[in-house]
């Protein structure tokens, strides 16, 4: 899989769920209006610059540290990123950008190189990202074989959709 | 080929795998025993929908806690708690109320917490119950979908850190000084991806409710789960709740840690953590005198009886400072209710404090205590990130043990217990 795009960089180390998404929007039900709010507690200029500048976001380590909640990410997916690259990520952040297909590199050269607005390439199978004006390849993480399954698959919404699909098929065939 | 020695919770995950052995690093898809879901995260139901779920695997084994904003400070939260009970009714799960308090300290209550199993609930917090011996991990949403139909989750099979409490801790010294220091000095992410284990004799010697601590600090050190070896003070607290057969698995002789640390407790001091980081730890000595506007006692961290106990016997016959505020909201409706029969509520009471309805109340942020811009206000909660605290990034919060909070609500002052 091969992402590009531009850089917006916030190269901060432990950007915790609660400034990604603050907890007091925790019952907004309209992901739009969630999406308002994205990484309001770290710097209110990044959203805006998901619009003007681009849409792969590069932070420090342990991103998204914190709470479980899962709108940490779909904040980020709706305010139009389409990666992530940082040099480490919470646990929980993690597994929810993978469950909801929003890929992640861990590379932790990057994102002290990188220049706001830089033009990136990502090879997510390789785990490197190349930043196209200075010609420097970054070697990060390659994620297992299983994470680029799901990411295949779009996260784990539309795998589980599938399964339900087949499911329900193979009881048609039995005729039940 | 021989295979190598394994931890305890590799041996949980390989029985819940149908597995005889498993090692770091591989993916299993494991069993679940009990999945639980937090009032917050009613997308769940949502994405269960979306998934094309119908029926959850096991309703006796689903868990819904109306635990963070209790009783619905709003409308939108009003709702969301609706939407909670029409799905348990359907779907005939279950579902605590917004009066019985926090999901975490309601499990051990009812026998859930159980050596052995394998717990997920949305909610980071959750590997508290690594104290119980259980191997417990907080899931986002999307995957307790996906758990709600299939009864199962997938795991890669984590590194073990061992951390050995060792030494004579002092009086004025509780659990979460030994968790605040050795946050101090590992940091917030060491733990990442691992379980952390405590152990040596200072966790040996601890009641159930300070181990909770421990596991449940494990969360700010980046851990996926935690552990504690069940030992005879585990199994007599289980089986003083439930007569449901549980396994209590060992590590193997001979089993290799990713890391090992010992942290000796003799002359440690309280302990506290400044804003706005959990690894921000200093002794409470070095910032005696910082003026305090709100103390909170709560969470399910710091609002277990063991720590209601704690402050009211500090604060037995006194009065808070004048300009502190105090507010306790204790974690389950067990402990109010024993909190009243042994008096302490009396005393918090008398002493001055605000005492909301059981819940996790200010620690979420979204009620019962919310703190304004620039006030600074003392936790025995887990957290102090920017914002924690009810959403103003400039909101100080300080976290520290019930002794070192009870200690500061009678000076108005952060206070170290040891001047008492
Ligand atoms: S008390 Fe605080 S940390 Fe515990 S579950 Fe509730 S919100 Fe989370």
């Amino acid at each position: 899989m091969k992402i590009s795009g531009k850089a917006v960089v916030y190269n901060h180390d432990n950007i915790s769920t609660d400034q990604i998404f603050p907890g007091q929007y925790g019952y907004i039900q309209d992901m739009k209006e969630m999406a308002e709010h994205t990484l309001e507690g770290a710097d209110r200029t990044i959203r805006e610059r998901f619009r003007t500048v681009g849409n792969i976001f590069v932070s420090g380590s342990n991103f998204g540290c914190g709470s479980s909640r899962e709108f940490a990410v779909i904040v980020l997916i709706e305010s139009g990123v389409k990666a992530v690259i940082v040099k480490s990520a919470a646990r929980i952040w993690y597994r929810n950008a993978v469950n909801l297909g929003l890929p992640v590199l861990f590379c932790p050269t990057l994102p002290d190189a990188v220049a706001e607005g830089a033009e990136v390439e990502i090879d997510l199978e390789k785990g490197t990202v190349l930043d196209v004006a200075t010609g420097a390849l970054h070697q990060g993480e390659a994620p297992s074989e299983f994470i680029i399954g799901i990411y295949r698959e779009g996260g784990i919404k539309p795998l589980m959709r599938k399964k339900a699909l087949e499911r329900s098929q193979k009881k048609e065939r039995a005729g039940d | 080929m021989a295979t190598t020695a394994m931890h305890a919770t590799h041996k949980i995950l390989a029985a819940a795998a149908g597995k005889d052995h498993v090692s770091p690093g591989e993916v299993v898809t494991a069993k679940v025993d009990l999945a639980g879901i937090n009032d917050v995260y009613l997308i769940v139901v949502r994405s269960f929908r979306e998934m094309l779920g119908t029926k959850v695997w096991d309703p006796r084994k689903v868990y819904i806690f109306l635990d963070h904003n209790t009783p619905a400070s709003d409308l939108k939260v009003a709702e969301a708690q609706k939407a909670f009970r029409e799905f348990a009714g359907e779907q005939g799960c279950c579902l605590t109320e917004i009066n019985e308090g926090i999901g975490h300290n309601l499990l051990p209550e009812r026998g859930l917490a159980r050596p052995g199993s394998v717990i997920v609930i949305t909610d980071s917090h959750t590997p508290i119950h690594g104290a119980y011996g259980a191997f417990a991990a907080g899931l986002g949403a999307t995957d307790m979908a996906a758990v709600l139909i299939e009864g199962s989750t997938w795991f890669r099979v984590p590194d073990v850190v061992n951390i050995r409490l060792t030494g004579k801790p002092g009086p004025g010294i509780m659990a979460k000084d030994a968790a605040l220091s050795i946050l101090g000095r590992l940091g917030t992410d060491f733990g990442t991806y691992k379980v952390i284990e405590f152990s040596g004799p200072v966790v040996e010697d601890l009641p159930m409710e300070e181990r909770m601590v421990l596991t449940v600090m494990a969360t700010e050190m980046g851990a996926k789960s935690a552990f504690i070896k069940p030992d005879r003070t585990t199994i007599d607290d289980v089986k003083g709740y439930t007569s449901e057969p549980f396994t209590v698995y060992e590590t193997d002789p001979g089993f290799r840690y990713a890391a090992e640390y010992e942290f000796d407790l003799s002359g440690l001091k309280p302990q506290v953590a400044l804003p706005h980081s959990v690894d921000n730890v200093r002794n409470v000595e070095e910032a005696e005198g910082i003026p305090i506007d709100q103390v909170f006692v709560g969470s399910c961290t710091g609002g277990k009886l063991y720590d209601i106990e704690t402050v009211a016997k500090t604060l037995a016959g006194k009065k808070i400072a004048g300009g502190t505020r105090l507010v306790v909201t204790m974690s389950t409706r067990e402990t109010v209710q024993k909190a009243i029969r042994k008096g302490y509520y009396q005393i918090l009471l008398d002493a001055g404090a605000s005492i909301t309805s059981p819940g996790c109340g200010a620690c979420s942020g979204l009620l019962g205590g919310i703190v304004a811009a620039r006030e600074r206000c003392v936790s025995t909660a887990n957290r102090n990130f920017p914002g924690r605290m009810g959403g103003s990034v400039e909101a100080e919060v300080y976290l520290a043990s019930p002794l070192t909070a009870a200690a500061t609500a009678l000076t108005g002052k952060l206070t170290s217990p040891e001047r008492l």
